[in-house]
């Protein structure tokens, strides 16, 4: 409270105004509006500051074409409102029901002026504190022991008014376009600025630079009025529907793989952009050349001395001359705001785009800030989705939760079941949750034992990239062993190169789960949480150390992981073997069979029948399992029946032996993936 | 118990070994001679062998032959090789030359001819064994064909040798082996007596004995003194094998009585080594004589059955009570020997027949299990996929079957709210559709909205938390089912009783009465613990309740309220507190604060004083009140009085009791000891599950009805009241007075197991490979496709590989199977091909 009494208070210290807040967020964009809907909802003293006059302006903008290729779905078939941000990818999190994006857009691929409308509403609904027409242009920190990190951060914006805050939340997005500077690029239209009316196109021939969804959908605008389009990248395409990931190129673009596979012209190249030249004729064509070239050339000589690459190989492929070359890179970090003393770098090899962070998404640098958003990518590039609204929303209140307990003694909140609700809780989860779902082996549920194994505490959402640290960060104790919770893609099934439409490509057998490849939930199970170095020597590809064991859900058509045979049963026994007990239902009748034949009794029956709570059963019910020979029926025991006593555990075991039954799942019938 | 029998199998094998008087050299199997003369000449004095000559093999001799060698093993063992003799075709010899010979086999003991045998008599290993060691042992074995020359025999042997007696049905069987070979071993100690007459037979056993099985007795003729007499018989109570024979004879070999001086715990006898129980006497230098003979009594009814030894209490510090006077150790690992006072020595022989009859039967099943799972083992090594969980099961088995839940309203989160303000009491089941426990609870709630229908104030509702889990988690629901009643659309309680129907009406009824409910009037009163007010309650025949309050006693009607809203749904609760309170308390004899409780509609009331004003001592002395003396144990009461923690004195009974043991019952129960234990009776008619704990601790139904101690707490023995004694207040009393004294020996225990898994899970990290040793099985994406791996037969991962061509060419090649391909793979059922790679 004491903090509270500054908050907003404009202080003089040193010279310098400025005014404090615990939280300062950078950008009201997606990303910062979800965390300022967080730090609201704790009653935290924080401020976001935009340096547009809305929120949302890289949407204001971009994409260049207005269409989001983020999946907007109307209907899925059920109410449930958890389950349906599945398919939402729009909708930013909280408790308001009308800040669903489908009340905004009925279009499955919305336009990107709806998405600002939608931030817009989200702000001002919410009643968020958005500082607008500030640009932070500094950000540099001030030590000091008493401040939560060590140090204070300082905020300089545009008008040189200072902001001092304990921790730095950095949602600024990614908005810095990527430049590739080789001899000609002068030549080169941007993305940002090329023009986006097909009018301007027609009868041209054109170069794009670039392989991304940007550069697809550019080619999509301008496609059927052009002569024919080249599009030129270091990289082969990776379509999304066979890497898994929804940053590579998504169907909805990719009408140029359609023309250049048919032979209509257009065409795909591979080759480094830094090794390229571009050269200008005198007719205003541009012609590409190697840079190697360039090099020794006699520097006066004019356009004609250049040696062309089809002056010595006659059939190079782009040696017919270009009307307009557009360059379609992608964006990076703005890391020219910081500071030397934050040590804000960038990352190494294909994530030096982004700041480097840590899997807490705390920047490595500098204790206290941490990377939201777009930005904070580097931590599951290229493989879940993180980057996007529909991954970031949950890793942000992941964050959210971290600082809660960090700085506020807030622990990660649980819930503590009885034992014999385990398999339930797992099910209900991997069945409803839509972080888990989105943010596929990045976040995970995490089930803390108690001693004895009769309780257990349910955590959601956790980041696994630290799952070495739980304790620390969440306040909860993890000293009997836990369950980790996962979603995961079969580990073979995701690449650019992979056929994903092979014959039997589908598992149906519970058996056979560990090799299904489509999403599906897998639970890691360790007796003693994993070290710092564990998680260091984990084995490649592997999202989490080798486990005590592991269990594979198998793969659903329907992801309905509900089946009780294919589904439950497999689960069931796995736990109960992590556990060494039974977590089976007994009816009321078997539980007083064995209060008065065993010493102990079952877990279901300890926490339900000896709490009178048991479960009577309709007639039918117990008819029915009478049938299957789970229960014995004994009004119609014949009274003489020279039965010795069962020698071990109980009759239902022995009738289990006894019985033929019946009917045998059939798992099988499930296997429909592959028609 | 299966590694001590490994260790008396080796004993015996070494024994064999010893026995044999040739040590044998040379190759194992038959032997091949290429002439009469080098076999002839090669023979040893005093080395038997059996010989068969062969021109060339004919035809019909082939099985003769290949059981001749399959013995050849079998033989040597007793220093017996088999020989096959070449006969060249010029050889006209006693042995090559006559035809007939070519059908027989020899017998030679050096080179002296012991016997021939037709080959039709060695028709397996058992004959050939058999015969042959019968032939050599004519000394030993003595056969007889009447009563009076076994009775000859007996008489030469009195006092000097021990003999044993067998009957077989015929020679060259599988019996007749065991006995020769165990006269092999043991002919030089005992005398053996071979007979194959039934007649002798049924002149040597009591009983009518079955004449087609073999029968073993051992007669101790050693110890037989008085000539008149015949010798003591113990027959060997199994069926006879080489092992059987063996043991029996270790124990009719080992002393009658052992002395012992040594802590009983470190005592071992053969009969522990051979898995039976040894019967200590316990002596004092005072009785030893008599003790002594006690004991020889006693072993002589026990042999073969347990060992006796006698413990001299003087030499050894035993803690145990000074009248114990026997003792059991069992062969058991980690069974404490058990110290009983014992009446007479029939009371130790029926303990050491029924223990080990209870044992023999489990042996038996447990062999039987053994063999059943090992036919699973073939078949199927994991039924894994089978449910096992009755309620699950039984609730996909009634998916199908419509429920009609008309009656119950469906709410969402749309119409939540305003429906429950419709009705005075809603009545929310929270559940999720896919959960077993909760569509088991919606189906008794089906029942339970059709016993309400009509009933005024009341509605019936349920949430799919599958659908709504924000409504779910914001009426605070983490587990399901919950059924929640709604007061008004505010405040609810949450039901926290049985899932059962009646459990269920009977709570939402209640519920419509506030509880406590106050009552205005003494007239009120009177009704209310007559139970005819409230009319909402008319029909339900509970125990009233009524706490009566001066207006000084604030603080007890507070903490009375309280228990109240604790109780609410499970108590009909009622309070008065007017002026006139003290007429009420009166009447019945009580100073305010106090309860009135009003049993079976208020034909008497009790009176209770309130000493206690904390809400929770009151909600337990509301509960503690409400249990009944002596109640009929039913499967929904039965927590109630479990949480008691005592342990049960227990009447099953076939129906309803008798007048007689409900008296003697319910004076026992209100008696002195009352606090010590539960008393009460289970109708097997009623709770027929009671057959199944009766099952669990006879190995017999005992007859009804039966009177059993049960210590659920503690120990978990069970102890039967005598049969043979009436049930009686005294009887009873007496023998409850035994039992704390120890003197009672427990008829089952209940078991000690933990609640394992029942099944193994999928072993999907093995099944995985650890990742360092298959770097193939994760390439970095967008690396070159990998190389197969070397296929691996039988495994998982040689299925994975699998070229999908394999099957997809099988499948078109078998006809019949053609149609699946208009059913898009939906119903592929093939085990094999689970998924195919085709990188």
């Amino acid at each position: 409270l004491g903090l509270a009494l500054y908050a907003g208070s404009l202080c003089a210290v040193s010279g310098a105004p400025f005014v404090y807040h615990d939280y300062c967020v950078i950008g009201a964009g997606p990303a910062g509006l979800q965390a300022a809907y967080f730090l609201q909802q704790a009653g935290r003293d924080y401020v976001v500051f935009e340096r547009s006059h809305a929120p949302g302006s890289f949407f204001a903008l971009y994409p260049r074409h207005r269409k989001l290729i983020s999946i907007n779905k109307q209907y899925t078939g059920k109410s449930n409102s958890e389950f349906n941000l599945r398919h939402d990818w729009n909708s930013l999190l909280s408790h308001d029901r009308r800040l669903v994006f489908r009340h905004y857009s009925r279009d499955f691929f919305p336009n990107a002026d709806t998405m600002v409308r939608y931030l817009e509403d989200f702000a001002s609904l919410l009643k968020l504190r958005v500082q607008y027409n500030t640009a932070i242009i500094h950000v540099t920190l001030e030590k000091n022991e008493q401040a939560w990190n060590g140090h204070y951060f300082l905020l300089t914006d545009q008008d040189r008014k200072n902001y001092k805050c304990s921790s730095l939340l950095v949602a600024a997005g990614m908005w810095v376009p990527n430049v590739v500077n080789f001899p000609g690029s002068e030549y080169v239209e941007g993305y940002e600025t090329v023009s986006i009316n097909p009018e301007d196109f027609a009868g041209q021939t054109v170069l794009i630079l670039g392989r991304g969804n940007s550069a697809f959908e550019t080619a999509e605008n301008i496609l059927g009025v052009t002569n024919f389009i080249h599009m030129v990248s270091r990289s082969r395409v990776r379509l999304s529907w066979a890497t898994h990931y929804v940053g590579d190129l998504r169907a909805i673009n990719n009408g140029l793989l359609d023309t250049y596979q048919l032979k209509s012209l257009d065409g795909l190249l591979e080759g480094d952009l830094e090794d390229l030249a571009i050269v200008k004729d005198k007719k205003g064509k541009l012609h590409i050349t190697l840079r190697f070239y360039l090099e020794n050339r006699n520097i006066s000589a004019g356009i004609d001395s250049i040696t062309l690459p089809q002056d010595e190989l006659d059939n190079f492929a782009t040696r017919a001359p270009y009307d307009r070359v557009i360059r379609c890179l992608g964006w990076k970090f703005d890391f020219s705001i910081y500071n030397r003393s934050l040590r804000m770098m960038p990352g190494k090899g294909n994530i030096k785009k982004y700041p480097q962070i840590k899997p807490s998404y705390e920047s490595k640098g500098t204790r206290g800030l941490f990377v939201l958003g777009t930005a904070s990518h580097s931590v599951d590039f290229r493989k879940s989705a993180g980057g996007f609204i529909h991954g970031f929303r949950y890793t942000t209140r992941a964050v959210h939760r971290l600082l809660e307990n960090r700085h506020h003694g807030v622990p990660w909140p649980s819930t503590v079941y009885p034992m014999t609700q385990l398999t339930n809780s797992i099910i209900k989860r991997v069945n409803e949750a839509s972080g888990l779902y989105q943010m596929f082996s990045v976040l995970a549920d995490i089930i803390l034992l108690r001693e004895n194994a009769t309780a257990f505490e349910y955590l959601e959402e956790y980041p696994i990239g630290v799952l070495a640290e739980l304790e620390m960060q969440t306040g909860r104790k993890a000293r009997n062993g836990l369950f980790v919770i996962v979603m995961e893609y079969g580990r073979n099934f995701s690449g650019a190169d992979k056929d994903v439409f092979y014959y039997n490509r589908a598992v149906g057998e519970a058996q056979h789960a560990w090799q299904s490849n489509f999403l599906h939930p897998v639970i890691y199970y360790y007796k003693h949480l994993p070290t710092e170095h564990e998680m260091k020597l984990r084995p490649p590809d592997w999202p989490l150390p080798r486990p005590d064991a592991i269990h594979h859900i198998v793969e659903d058509f329907l992801t309905d992981w509900t089946a009780p045979n294919a589904h439950i049963l497999p689960l069931r026994r796995f736990l109960e073997n992590c556990l060494s007990t039974d977590l089976r239902n007994f009816f009321a009748e078997s539980c007083f069979l064995f209060a008065f034949t065993h010493q102990k009794l079952p877990p279901f029956c300890q926490q339900g029948y000896l709490r009178m709570q048991g479960l009577v059963g309709s007639q039918e019910l117990r008819h029915h399992a009478v049938q299957a020979g789970l229960l014995q029926d004994y009004t119609q025991t014949d009274f003489l029946g020279d039965r010795p006593p069962d020698s071990h555990d109980g009759s239902q075991e022995q009738l289990m032996r006894d019985h033929e039954i019946p009917v045998r799942p059939l798992q099988h019938l499930v296997n429909a993936k592959d028609e | 118990m299966s590694a001590q029998k490994d260790s008396w199998v080796s004993s015996l094998l070494f024994l064999l070994f010893c026995a044999s008087s040739i040590p044998w050299s040379g190759c194992v199997g038959l032997q091949q001679e290429p002439s009469p003369q080098h076999y002839f000449s090669g023979l040893g004095a005093g080395k038997a062998s059996l010989a068969f000559f062969t021109p060339s093999v004919s035809p019909g001799a082939q099985p003769f032959l290949e059981q001749i060698e399959s013995s050849a093993e079998a033989l040597q063992d007793y220093g017996i090789s088999v020989v096959k003799v070449n006969c060249p075709k010029e050889d006209v010899s006693r042995y090559c030359g006559k035809e007939n010979a070519l059908r027989k086999a020899f017998l030679f003991r050096g080179n002296r001819l012991i016997r021939e045998f037709p080959t039709d008599a060695l028709f397996d290993v058992n004959s050939i064994v058999a015969n042959v060691l019968f032939a050599l042992l004519f000394n030993e074995v003595k056969y007889v064909e009447t009563l009076a020359d076994l009775e000859n025999i007996e008489n030469v042997l009195k006092g000097k040798s021990n003999m044993v007696f067998a009957y077989v049905p015929a020679t060259g069987t599988a019996e007749h082996r065991a006995v020769m070979e165990a006269a092999f071993v043991y002919g030089t100690i005992h005398q053996f007596v071979l007979t194959t007459e039934a007649a002798l037979l049924k002149a040597t056993s009591h009983d009518d004995p079955n004449v087609s099985s073999a029968w073993l007795l051992f007669c101790h003729c050693q110890r037989a003194t008085d000539p008149a007499q015949p010798c003591r018989r113990t027959a060997l109570g199994q069926p006879l094998t080489l092992l059987s024979i063996h043991r029996h004879l270790k124990l009719m070999g080992a002393p009658l009585v052992t002395e012992v001086a040594e802590d009983p715990e470190k005592v071992s006898t053969v009969h522990l080594q051979l898995g039976l129980p040894l019967v200590f006497i316990l002596s004092q230098k005072e009785t030893y004589e008599a003790d002594r003979r006690t004991a020889e009594f006693v072993a002589w009814q026990l042999l073969g059955k347990a060992g006796v030894a006698l413990l001299s209490r003087d030499l050894v510090n035993l803690n145990v009570l000074h009248r114990s006077n026997v003792a059991l150790k069992t062969p058991d690992e980690g069974m404490p020997i058990q110290y009983l006072v014992l009446e007479d020595t029939d009371e130790v022989i029926t303990l050491v027949e029924d223990r080990n009859k209870v044992k023999q039967i489990q042996e038996d099943e447990q062999q039987e299990e053994e063999e059943e799972e090992e036919d699973e083992d073939e078949k199927d090594n994991n039924n894994q996929d089978i449910q096992d969980d009755q309620v699950v099961e039984a609730v996909s088995r009634d998916k199908k079957r419509e429920l009609p839940l008309e009656q119950i309203l469906v709410l969402t989160e749309e119409n939540f709210h305003s429906s429950l303000s419709e009705a005075a009491r809603t009545v929310v089941l929270f559940y999720a559709s896919w959960e077993a426990v909760s569509l088991a609870v919606l189906r008794s709630y089906s029942e339970v909205a059709a016993q309400l229908k009509g009933t005024p104030g009341v509605l019936l509702s349920r949430v799919n938390c599958w659908d709504w889990p924000g409504l779910c988690s914001q009426e605070n629901v983490t587990q399901f089912p919950t059924i929640k009643i709604y007061k008004e659309g505010r405040q609810s309680v949450t039901y926290d009783g049985m899932w059962g129907t009646e459990e269920l009406s009977s709570f939402i009824l209640l519920s419509r009465v506030s509880c406590p409910l106050k009552l205005a009037t003494m007239d009120e009163a009177e009704r209310y613990l007559r139970g005819e007010f409230p009319s909402e309650l008319s029909s339900h025949h509970h125990t009233s309740l009524l706490g009566v309050f001066s207006t000084a006693t604030g603080g007890a009607r507070e903490a009375f309220e309280e228990a109240g809203n604790i109780l609410s749904g499970h108590v009909r609760m009622g309070m008065y507190f007017e002026d006139d309170a003290s007429a009420l308390s009166q009447k019945y004899s009580v100073s305010p604060p106090a309860l009135l409780l009003a049993r079976s509609g208020g034909r008497s009331v009790e009176g209770i004083a309130l000493s206690k004003h904390s809400v929770q001592d009151m909600v337990q002395m509301i509960r503690d009140e409400l249990l009944d003396i002596f109640p009929e144990i039913t499967v929904p009461n039965l927590p109630q009085y479990l949480q008691l923690r005592k342990p049960f004195l227990i009447l099953f009974s076939a129906g309803d009791i008798s007048q007689m043991e409900s008296e003697e019952m319910l004076k026992l129960a209100k008696g002195r000891a009352q606090q010590a234990f539960v008393a009460c009776w289970l109708n097997l008619k009623k709770t027929p599950v009671g057959h199944g704990i009766l099952k669990k601790y006879f190995s017999t139904t005992p007859s009804l009805p039966v009177l059993l101690w049960v210590n659920l707490h503690a120990g978990g023995q069970v102890f039967k009241f005598p049969p043979e004694q009436s049930i009686t207040e005294m009887n009873i009393l007496s023998w409850l007075e035994k039992l704390q004294a120890g003197l009672e020996i427990p008829s089952s225990t209940l078991s000690e197991e933990d609640w394992k898994p029942p099944l193994p899970a999928y072993d999907f990290l093995q099944m995985m490979e650890p990742p360092e040793l298959s770097p193939h099985t994760s390439p970095h994406p967008g690396d070159t496709p990998v190389p197969h791996p070397p296929k691996r037969p039988g495994g998982d991962t040689a299925t994975r590989e699998e070229p999908s061509q394999e099957s997809t060419a099988e499948e078109v090649g078998s006809p019949g199977r053609d149609l699946r391909g208009t059913a898009p793979r939906l119903a592929a059922r093939d085990k094999q091909g689970k998924r195919h790679s085709e990188l």
